[in-house]
């Protein structure tokens, strides 16, 4: 088995009701929670922030978030493990984000 | 946060929404509304971008509570360059985030009070409506459009205009002034029961029944009742009302989704507990010397409640009350059911003759079940050809594929036999 990081990218669906939203959240806490039944997922992700700050070049040149589009903004992170990039793909198929326009990047972790 | 994904209360998004909108419109004023209403989106759209991680908090109305108030301090916070206002609301919510009332514990009247306020007599009753639904019910401007047949942009239009309306006001109505609360109690009750009969006989082009409408009218009339100066008479035989007629949502679509008439339901599914539930608040509505229109609609749906099937149901006294409703509710509908039990109670002949004689029955000359319940009428009375072609008429008037599949189903039956089933309303 390898590790695959799921980065999740796509803005938050600030438009969607109240019920929408619960609705949309309730499919990936299903999706999480038949990850980590099956062993996938072992509790290794996270939201994160929008907000934040970056820093480039020799200068350390700071600048603020967010880095590209609205779209393009990673709105989290999951370690999940599978034989390989494809059973990930698999995996990562499964993700309701694609409902609300969001993508998923998949990433073989590489081992050290 | 807790390891385990916690089972989230149905709905919750949507009813912590009029609990939080309230609780913190009471300390910033009406005129804060729609700065209430998108600190507490935000709030849920944080809500979702954590839990769905699956770890949901230990208590999610209090995190949702205590978001949504950070979110209002920093909008204000934002709003006090343009707003001199904005930096002492912030500073109250603070304080009484600070005051040690633990965040999420809003106090009961809120709700109470912003439905008083948006049942104000400058906003029309759809308009009353609408705001119940966005600000109360937690529904989106589409949503509503769905429920009350609207656009989504002329709901918008029309929530922002009652906005304006309500800004004027200032404060939450004070609900603890008996005077005020009696004064509105009318147009509060309007709204509610419009709230439910949308729900219940709504003309939705899809979805014939939306349950969610009556929960919800049911959720607020509940509330309504703990106010003392609102849980009167009139407002138990609402919710009485409301009971009887929800008992019977279970029963009233078959398993195609299928419409079914009051006397084609098993009712055996009808919900026996709303019925115990009905049964005690229609004894509650009997204190008092009024005799509302809600009184006798809610007896008259007690009366269907209790029998034990459509042809053994007591359409004597049925008749009696209908006869008495009419006379408080002089309208055309009313009259077309009461000449349904007048047809039952005294047979078809009777009942047809009060159908000719309904005065405004030109205000029926589009609703399907005034040429319906005239067929059913002629077929007792061995007409069959009649019926049939009332029956054609009323199928071309349905508003709804359900309602059509109804009467077509209804005129099948007609062709083919006696059809005997009665259609009435369901």
């Amino acid at each position: 088995m390898s590790a695959f990081m799921l980065i999740f990218r796509g803005s938050p669906p600030h438009r969607d009701s109240p019920e929408q939203l619960q609705q949309h959240m309730q499919k990936w806490m299903t999706w999480f929670e038949g990850l980590t039944r099956d062993g996938v997922y072992k509790g290794q992700g996270a939201p994160l922030e929008a907000e934040g700050k970056v820093l480039r070049g020799t200068r350390k040149t700071l600048s603020d978030g967010p880095y590209a589009e609205a779209k393009d903004l990673v709105g989290g992170y999951a370690i999940i493990e599978a034989r390989d990039l494809d059973a990930a793909v698999e995996v990562a198929r499964g993700c309701p984000t694609y409902e609300r326009d969001g993508a998923v990047e998949v990433r073989p972790v590489r081992t050290m | 946060m807790t390891e385990d994904v916690r089972e989230l209360a149905e709905h919750l998004f949507r009813h912590e929404t009029g609990r939080i909108v309230s609780s913190l419109v009471r300390v910033l004023g009406v005129a804060h509304l729609a700065l209430a209403e998108d600190a507490v989106q935000d709030a849920l759209v944080r809500a979702l971008e954590t839990w769905k991680f699956g770890s949901t908090p230990e208590h999610p109305a209090a995190w949702l509570t205590r978001a949504a108030r950070n979110r209002a301090i920093d909008l204000l916070r934002h709003d006090s360059r343009t707003d001199p206002l904005g930096a002492e609301l912030a500073a109250s919510l603070e304080a009484e985030t600070a005051s040690g009332r633990p965040a999420g514990h809003a106090i009961p009247d809120d709700e109470l009070r912003l439905m008083f306020s948006c049942c104000d007599p400058g906003l029309s009753r759809p308009a009353q409506v609408a705001v119940v639904l966005k600000y109360l019910g937690g529904f989106s401007a589409r949503e509503i459009a769905e429920a009350l047949l609207s656009s989504e942009a002329a709901i918008e239009k029309q929530l922002f205009r009652s906005r304006r309306v309500l800004s004027a006001r200032g404060k939450l109505l004070d609900v603890g002034d008996p005077g005020l609360v009696r004064e509105r109690l009318p147009a509060v009750h309007d709204a509610i029961y419009l709230l439910f009969s949308e729900g219940y006989h709504g003309s939705h082009p899809e979805q014939v029944v939306r349950e969610d409408l009556c929960h919800e009218a049911i959720r607020l009339g509940v509330m309504l009742s703990r106010l003392p100066a609102a849980s009167g008479p009139e407002t138990q035989a609402l919710l009485a009302l409301f009971c009887f007629l929800a008992a019977r949502l279970p029963a009233r679509t078959d398993d195609d989704g299928n419409l079914l008439l009051l006397a084609e339901q098993d009712r055996t599914r009808w919900d026996r507990s709303l019925i115990e539930e009905g049964m005690r608040r229609l004894d509650a509505s009997a204190e008092g010397e009024e005799l509302t229109a809600r009184h006798l609609e809610a007896a008259i749906a007690a009366r269907h409640a209790s029998a034990p099937s459509f042809a053994a149901t007591d359409w004597g006294g049925i008749l009696e009350l209908y006869d008495l409703l009419l006379r408080l509710d002089p309208s055309p509908i009313v009259a077309l059911n009461r000449a349904i039990a007048l047809g039952m109670a005294e047979g078809p002949e009777a009942g047809l003759q009060a159908l000719a004689e309904i005065p405004d029955r030109e205000r029926l000359r589009r609703y399907p079940f005034y040429p319906a319940a005239m067929a059913e009428l002629e077929a007792r009375a061995g007409r069959g050809e009649r019926a049939a072609g009332l029956l054609e008429a009323a199928l071309r008037l349905g508003r709804n594929p359900a309602e059509r599949e109804l009467l077509a189903r209804k005129l099948a039956a007609c062709r083919g036999s006696d059809g005997s089933a009665v259609v009435a309303p369901p």
